[in-house]
């Protein structure tokens, strides 16, 4: 099977610092992956180079077969990379219903139908139980909420990889719980490559975990191996009691 | 912005339009003439709200998207003989290929930057105006001839002269412009408008080509603002170079503020209040611009939104 996406010899510096060093990455279609690191590791520079939103020093990024190194980002989300963001960025002053018929209008091919969109909004918003609120400006939803919204935004791109950047933070647990039966809902459509700091989410959502660390890939593996894995255990869990 | 009520916001600019329709056989000689100059300013006004208080870009070079449709009518009809419409067009064409050359350039800079580009272009223009003199009239302007200003239909022929066709017709315009821009912002263009307004890197992240949206803004909003020097250039038959000046690049900001940003009839409103408050208080006073600018602290201190928009906050949730 090909990878959906493949990072060769991915570089960022940000001056003399190497955010991301060299990274070879692999990504199989139908995957939940997760990326977890220590702070400053190079997890949330890695998808944004892979979003688009930030260019690369060197290296290549192979999406689907094809090479999107150069293309800008508005190209690759056609393309089916979704982003959704680390810090809530949903527009504010718009309503939910705005908010997600933003991604949904875009995506429609037939561009008239005024039904197609509001059916596209609803069904979004439903997925992710915000349907009650389709009327209530995004910035007077409730924290929580707003994580919701904004992966019902990604959602509504229907991306093949959607990128979900720390999406429990900030959450209750008992949304927490939600939160992860979304995702492998999700994930029964799309590739879904996960950046998170909450171990539980992770041992429960993820097939394979990639360990970031300084930048370099650490380890790679099931939740299993790299709970094993001693060099993870030194760099970011601590060393075992 | 949002799909509810629709039917609302459409009855209301339709009760407007027929309310200045209706003014036209009441008020006097005087305040009638008036009311048609603001009606063609206002859509210098609308024009430059589709750019500003949609998008969010603020440009202090407007005054040359106006003065490209003025003198582009204007010159037309004096120089090349053309008829009222084909001068008209003539007009709009010149603001829109104008529109979409500075819009390419301006819009590699944002912000401050974005306005400063916008106000060197426009001085760019208005110093061309000045030195190719021999056909613009430099300073002194021209008057475009009352003959060359008639609308002629086959054997009937209107005078856009007579004050009551010169109304009509600046009515027609704004009409047309007032229901365009809210068909424009009630729709699926419009809310992308808003969102790159509001976050334009999220907006890039959700698939949009961001430049290209604002391109097209840039240049609905030049053709506008050209259509309204255009019409005045054939209404009222004076084309100058003041209105190439950085003063009119300011004038239709200070309407829309005052009426409210990013709402459809605000610079209506906007140009209303300004004319009036200058025409009331320039009769007692020679320091009338002491009032207007008093009078435009306490707005902006008390209606931090514009007149509509801080209407539209605190009562029409509704209001387009």
């Amino acid at each position: 099977m090909m990878p959906l996406l493949t990072t060769k010899g991915l570089s960022r510096n940000f001056g003399g610092l190497r955010a991301v060093d060299g990274v070879d990455f692999e990504l199989m279609p139908g995957e939940i992956r997760a990326v977890i690191g220590p702070n400053g590791a190079g997890k949330t520079t890695f998808v944004s180079l892979v979003s688009g939103r930030i260019q690369p020093s060197s290296g290549m990024i192979i999406f689907d077969g094809a090479d999107i190194t150069s293309e800008p980002a508005y190209i690759r989300v056609r393309q089916g990379i979704a982003y959704t963001f680390q810090i809530t960025s949903v527009f504010a002053n718009l309503s939910a219903y705005d908010n997600v018929a933003l991604p949904v209008q875009r995506t429609l091919s037939d561009g008239r139908s005024k039904g197609a969109v509001r059916a596209g909004v609803m069904s979004a918003l439903e997925r992710t139980g915000l349907a009650d609120r389709a009327d209530m400006p995004a910035g007077q939803l409730s924290y929580g909420h707003q994580r919701l919204l904004e992966v019902a935004m990604g959602l509504a791109l229907k991306p093949r990889l959607l990128i979900l950047d720390e999406p429990t933070q900030g959450l209750a647990d008992s949304e927490i719980d939600n939160f992860i039966e979304l995702v492998r809902e999700i994930a029964k459509n799309a590739t879904v490559l996960l950046i998170e700091h909450n171990m539980p989410v992770v041992m429960q959502l993820a097939d394979r975990i990639t360990v970031f660390n300084a930048g370099r890939i650490l380890a790679e593996g099931t939740p299993e191996a790299i709970r094993e894995n001693a060099a993870v255990q030194e760099a970011y869990l601590g060393t075992a009691p | 912005m949002s799909e509810a009520s629709p039917a609302k916001a459409y009855a209301l600019h339709l009760g407007v339009i027929a309310l200045l329709f209706v003014l036209s056989f009441l008020l006097p000689d005087y305040y009638h003439g008036l009311l048609a100059r603001i009606m063609v300013l206002a859509v210098f006004a609308m024009g430059y709200n589709m750019l500003f208080g949609y998008v969010g870009l603020l440009s202090l070079g407007h005054a040359m998207f106006f003065a490209a449709g003025l003198y582009g009518a204007g010159l037309a009809v004096i120089h090349l003989g053309w008829s009222v419409p084909l001068a008209f067009l003539g007009g709009i064409a010149c603001g829109a290929v104008l529109a979409l050359a500075i819009g390419l350039l301006a819009l590699r800079t944002t912000g401050v930057a974005f306005m400063i580009v916008t106000m060197m272009f426009a001085q760019v223009f208005y110093l061309l105006i000045l030195y190719f003199a021999t056909w613009t009239g430099g300073d002194q302007g021209m008057v475009v001839p009352q003959p060359a200003r008639v609308l002629a239909f086959g054997s009937t022929s209107l005078d856009l002269t007579n004050p009551t066709v010169r109304y009509m017709t600046a009515l027609a315009l704004f009409s047309l412009v007032l229901l365009v821009t809210l068909a424009i912002v009630r729709s699926r263009y419009g809310r992308v408008l808003v969102a790159i307004r509001e976050n334009e890197e999220r907006t890039k992240m959700l698939g949009y080509d961001t430049f290209s949206n604002k391109l097209a803004a840039v240049v609905i909003s030049g053709t506008i603002c050209a259509a309204s020097g255009a019409a005045y250039a054939l209404l009222f038959g004076y084309v100058g170079s003041s209105f190439a000046s950085v003063q009119y690049s300011i004038l239709p900001l200070l309407w829309v503020l005052l009426g409210g940003a990013a709402t459809t009839l605000g610079p209506l409103i906007g140009t209303l209040f300004m004319y009036y408050v200058i025409d009331i208080t320039s009769g007692y006073t020679s320091a009338y611009l002491l009032i207007v600018g008093i009078a435009l602290i306490l707005l902006v201190l008390f209606f931090p939104k514009g007149i509509l928009g801080s209407i539209r906050q605190r009562w029409l949730g509704w209001l387009p």
